[in-house]
């Protein structure tokens, strides 16, 4: 066990916008939210998952809806403790732990939030291992743990109790509310046992946002290479390295789409995105798919650059780093592979990390 | 005629432009402590009276908020309870220019949902205890913001009503859908330090005015904003934080003018620092993401400038590199051509032939060739940064300290029109009028698209455009993410020339 104190979040921050993979949402607000709920209810403890008591009852606590809204429609403070409350409720016994759903984005300090108002400790891991769209593409569906019951509230005080007969179709569902009640929801679902944690989670993986984001702040500090420092910590393939000279977005099928050409001097490469970047190609050649992770960074500050803000002009370094195993699994594509996102094209595992 | 001034840390620039935009006559003159001093030095070096309008681009409110002060203590009146309530207004300020800043801060019932559905009803009550206790504070500058009014001002607008009805015509209301975009945080803090600096603009504006009725100037006198465009003394009385980055904009509006060219890179060296930046389409190319201005987040759009440690009062080390150091406006004093004992880029140029500055009797020793060379590939590479393609890219260069330029490797076409030492103030002269929009659209696109031109038309042409002259110069449009349906950001900006007449009026 160790503490997460108000002088980590800068350098978690840093790290869970990298992890983000281009998506995940401006992890700023997230970790203003953490900074002041430190600030009024003391530091979180942070426990490894092999701490946890078998019997814990471990919840996942999230944000759900369009990040461009939480940047100008702030929470009111209430709704992580509203969730948890309201699933409380129909589970009938008490949440032990807090754990982030994702670690890219704001959802990995949203939890920080969470559990210094709630008084629980929080686990260091999360249900994806990056950041991914909807609440099913996580671990525990693969393990068959259900999402539901499943606890969204707004900031006006409406909170909801999702029941479905899939996880997907607690997404879609969920989705649709989101939508009615402003764009931005607070969700608690995907309750797991301590004993099911091994499984359901990836470990480590807040210590990993911090340590990433320690690493790129060093190296800047030093003017090294914050791209060097990130690739190290990652484990992750440098796959191409030049300037941004031409962005398309489109709207279909109700998500933003988008491609991305980047030139240098070596070639180019196709970078195709959603909420996240999802796939990278050169000369038509599949050079890193979804679900492995494909982070874009500026090539002088190792600051992440979402899709969002990616621009004619940007100098940026495209970086591949391999997701966990489990995703790489027939099943594990099959809810986050490149043919769930529209692609038409097979998974190729990235080298690095043995699988 | 008209009269373009550049009110800089170190000089104030002016320029004398004729109806055909032909620079008749340029001064450089010392920048005083009260600003205005250098502003009537600068009026009376050009010596010109019949004019019809005077532009002044100045970094003084700007250097108010970095040194924390001459600013005035504001309340903060945020709408969009019960959202918001977890981070209040100055939450993530700096503790030194909150300690300044801070009057009071409110979190109240209003505001909107992205698609301009009320969050809650607002309360005139709530508003008019709010009012009490400003009054009872003694607070003069108030900050009103609210969640997404630059989608729907309507809880803003009724609000400033309340609180103006309540508090008087002696308390500044600053409102925050006439200031900033999307990013609550952002947006309000801009309002906050706009309010703080509402005092100082009624100030230094009046200031301005005195400067030209003693110079004996009756023309309309009018601020450069940060995009390059301008406002009237009524707007920027109001608006003193839209001055912000107009020190780089009309630099590189003014190269822009001088070369005839519109899409270039721009070098501008000064005494201390170079400055490069890219024009695109006669403009600036705009940094993306939030700006950090004297350490508080906003959200305004400025320059994308890459900053380098060299000016003509560089210092040279003994191994021949250029500062970062410098003499700064001391370089009269202590540059070696002018008997000083220390050894400046300056220094280098005289040696070179390349500027005939002071007495080149001083450095006929000095060593020139391998440290200008160096400062020169120092300069190209700052370029080579910038630049978006490996398109060939034509080099304007500007600035008093530009002297130092003769070639840049790697840049074929590398200029330095006539009038370079004032291109910041030729930049603030030909400034043109603008309007626009950036907020969140739904519906088909074609459709908000042109719902969004036209609101964009219609700003500029309010702002004193010239029916007819107003063309849309930047379109920009981001679907939100994880959100489905066809909700899009559109930022659209349109500029127009100045019509005198429409002022006048």
């Amino acid at each position: 066990m160790r503490e997460i104190t108000e002088d980590l979040l800068d350098d978690m921050a840093r790290g869970a916008g990298i992890l983000g993979t281009g998506g995940g949402g401006d992890p700023y607000v997230g970790k203003l939210l953490a900074r002041e709920a430190i600030r009024r209810h003391g530091p979180v403890p942070l426990y490894s998952i092999d701490e946890v008591p078998a019997d814990a009852t471990v919840v996942p606590i999230s944000t759900m809806g369009a990040p461009t809204v939480m940047l100008e429609k702030l929470p009111a403070g209430t709704e992580e403790l509203a969730v948890l409350r309201a699933l409380e409720a129909v589970i009938g016994r008490p949440a032990t732990h807090i754990v982030p759903i994702e670690i890219g984005g704001m959802n990995s300090l949203i939890p920080i939030a969470a559990a210094a108002q709630a008084g629980l400790p929080l686990v260091d891991g999360d249900a994806m291992g990056r950041a991914f769209p909807e609440a099913q593409m996580v671990l525990p569906t693969l393990m068959g743990v259900r999402n539901t019951p499943m606890a969204l509230a707004d900031d006006k005080g409406n909170t909801l109790v999702v029941d479905a007969v899939s996880n997907h179709w607690a997404e879609k569902i969920a989705r649709a509310a989101c939508v009615r009640m402003g764009c931005q929801l607070s969700s608690a679902d995907t309750v797991l046992r301590g004993s099911q944690l091994r499984d359901g989670l990836v470990p480590a993986t807040l210590t990993l946002a911090e340590d990433l984001g320690r690493a790129v702040r060093l190296a800047r500090a030093a003017h090294s290479s914050p791209v060097g420092a990130a690739l190290a910590v990652l484990d992750g393939t440098e796959l191409f390295a030049g300037k941004v000279v031409d962005v398309e977005r489109r709207t279909t099928g109700g998500f933003a789409r988008g491609t991305a050409r980047l030139e240098s001097s070596h070639g180019a490469l196709e970078l195709s995105f959603q909420n996240e970047h999802l796939l990278a190609s050169r000369g038509g050649r599949t050079v890193a798919t979804t679900p492995d992770l494909i982070c874009v960074l500026d090539t002088e500050s190792g600051e992440p650059v979402t899709t969002e803000a990616l621009r004619y002009g940007l100098r940026v370094t495209v970086i591949g780093a391999p997701c966990d195993p489990r995703w790489r699994t027939p099943e594990g594509l099959e809810l986050a592979g490149p043919r769930y996102f529209g692609y038409d094209c097979d998974y190729e595992p990235l080298a690095g990390r043995p699988s | 005629m008209r009269i373009g001034i550049d009110v800089g840390g170190t000089n104030t620039d002016a320029a004398l432009i004729d109806d055909d935009g032909k620079v008749l006559a340029t001064v450089k003159s010392p920048t005083t402590h009260d600003v205005t001093g250098g502003v009537a030095a600068a009026l009376a070096g050009l010596g010109a009276t019949e004019v019809t309008a005077v532009m002044i681009g100045t970094t003084h409110f700007v250097n108010a908020l970095v040194e924390a002060a001459r600013l005035e203590p504001v309340a903060a009146v945020r709408l969009g309870l019960p959202a918001t309530a977890a981070l209040p207004p100055l939450v993530d300020w700096p503790v030194r220019l909150r300690e300044v800043v801070e009057g009071a801060t409110y979190l109240c019932h209003g505001g909107h949902e992205y698609d301009g559905a009320p969050i809650s009803d607002l309360d005139p009550g709530e508003l008019r205890k709010v009012a009490a206790d400003i009054r009872r504070r003694g607070l003069r500058s108030v900050a009103i913001s609210s969640v997404f009014s630059p989608v729907s001002a309507g809880s803003e607008v009724e609000a400033a009503k309340i609180l103006a009805a309540e508090l008087g015509p002696g308390v500044h209301l600053s409102v925050s859908s006439e200031i900033g975009r999307v990013g609550l945080l952002a947006r309000e803090n801009a309002t906050i330090v706009n309010a703080a600096l509402s005092r100082l603009a009624e100030r230094t504006v009046e200031a301005f005015g005195q400067a030209l009725r003693v110079a004996g100037i009756d023309a309309p006198l009018f601020l450069s904003q940060n995009d390059g465009t301008l406002m009237d003394v009524a707007h920027a009385r109001r608006y003193p934080v839209l001055t912000f980055a107009s020190g780089p904009t009309n630099s590189m509006r003014g190269a822009a003018y001088l070369s005839g060219l519109s899409d270039c890179a721009v070098v501008d060296i000064g005494g201390t620092t170079t400055d490069v930046g890219i024009l695109a389409g006669g403009f600036p190319r705009e940094a993306a993401g939030e700006a950090l201005v004297a350490e508080v987040r906003t959200n305004f759009r400025i320059p994308d400038v890459l900053s380098i440690g060299i000016g003509g009062g560089s210092i040279i080390s003994s191994d021949g590199t250029a500062g970062p150091r410098s003499v700064g406006y001391r370089l009269t004093e202590q540059a070696l051509v002018f008997g000083g004992s220390t050894l400046t880029a300056t220094d280098l140029a005289v040696a070179a032939g390349r500027a005939a500055i002071g007495d080149p009797g001083h450095v006929s020793e000095v060593s020139y060739a391998g440290p200008l060379k160096d400062i020169e590939a120092r300069v190209a590479e700052a370029v080579d940064r910038m630049r978006t393609s490996s398109a060939p890219l034509p080099v304007v260069l500007v600035g008093g300290g530009s002297i130092l330029i003769d070639t840049l490797p790697g840049f074929t076409d590398v200029r330095r029109p006539d009038h370079f030492e004032v291109a910041n103030a030729v930049g603030a002269a030909i400034a043109q009028v603008g309007g626009e929009v950036d907020r969140v659209f739904s519906g088909p696109r074609e459709a908000v698209l042109q719902e969004a031109k036209d609101e964009a038309t219609g700003r500029a042409e309010r702002a004193g455009a010239r029916t007819g002259s107003v063309r849309i110069v930047d379109v920009e449009e981001i679907p939100l993410a994880y959100l489905p349906g066809d909700a899009t950001r559109i930022r659209v900006k349109a500029v127009g020339d100045l019509d005198l007449e429409k002022i006048n009026a």
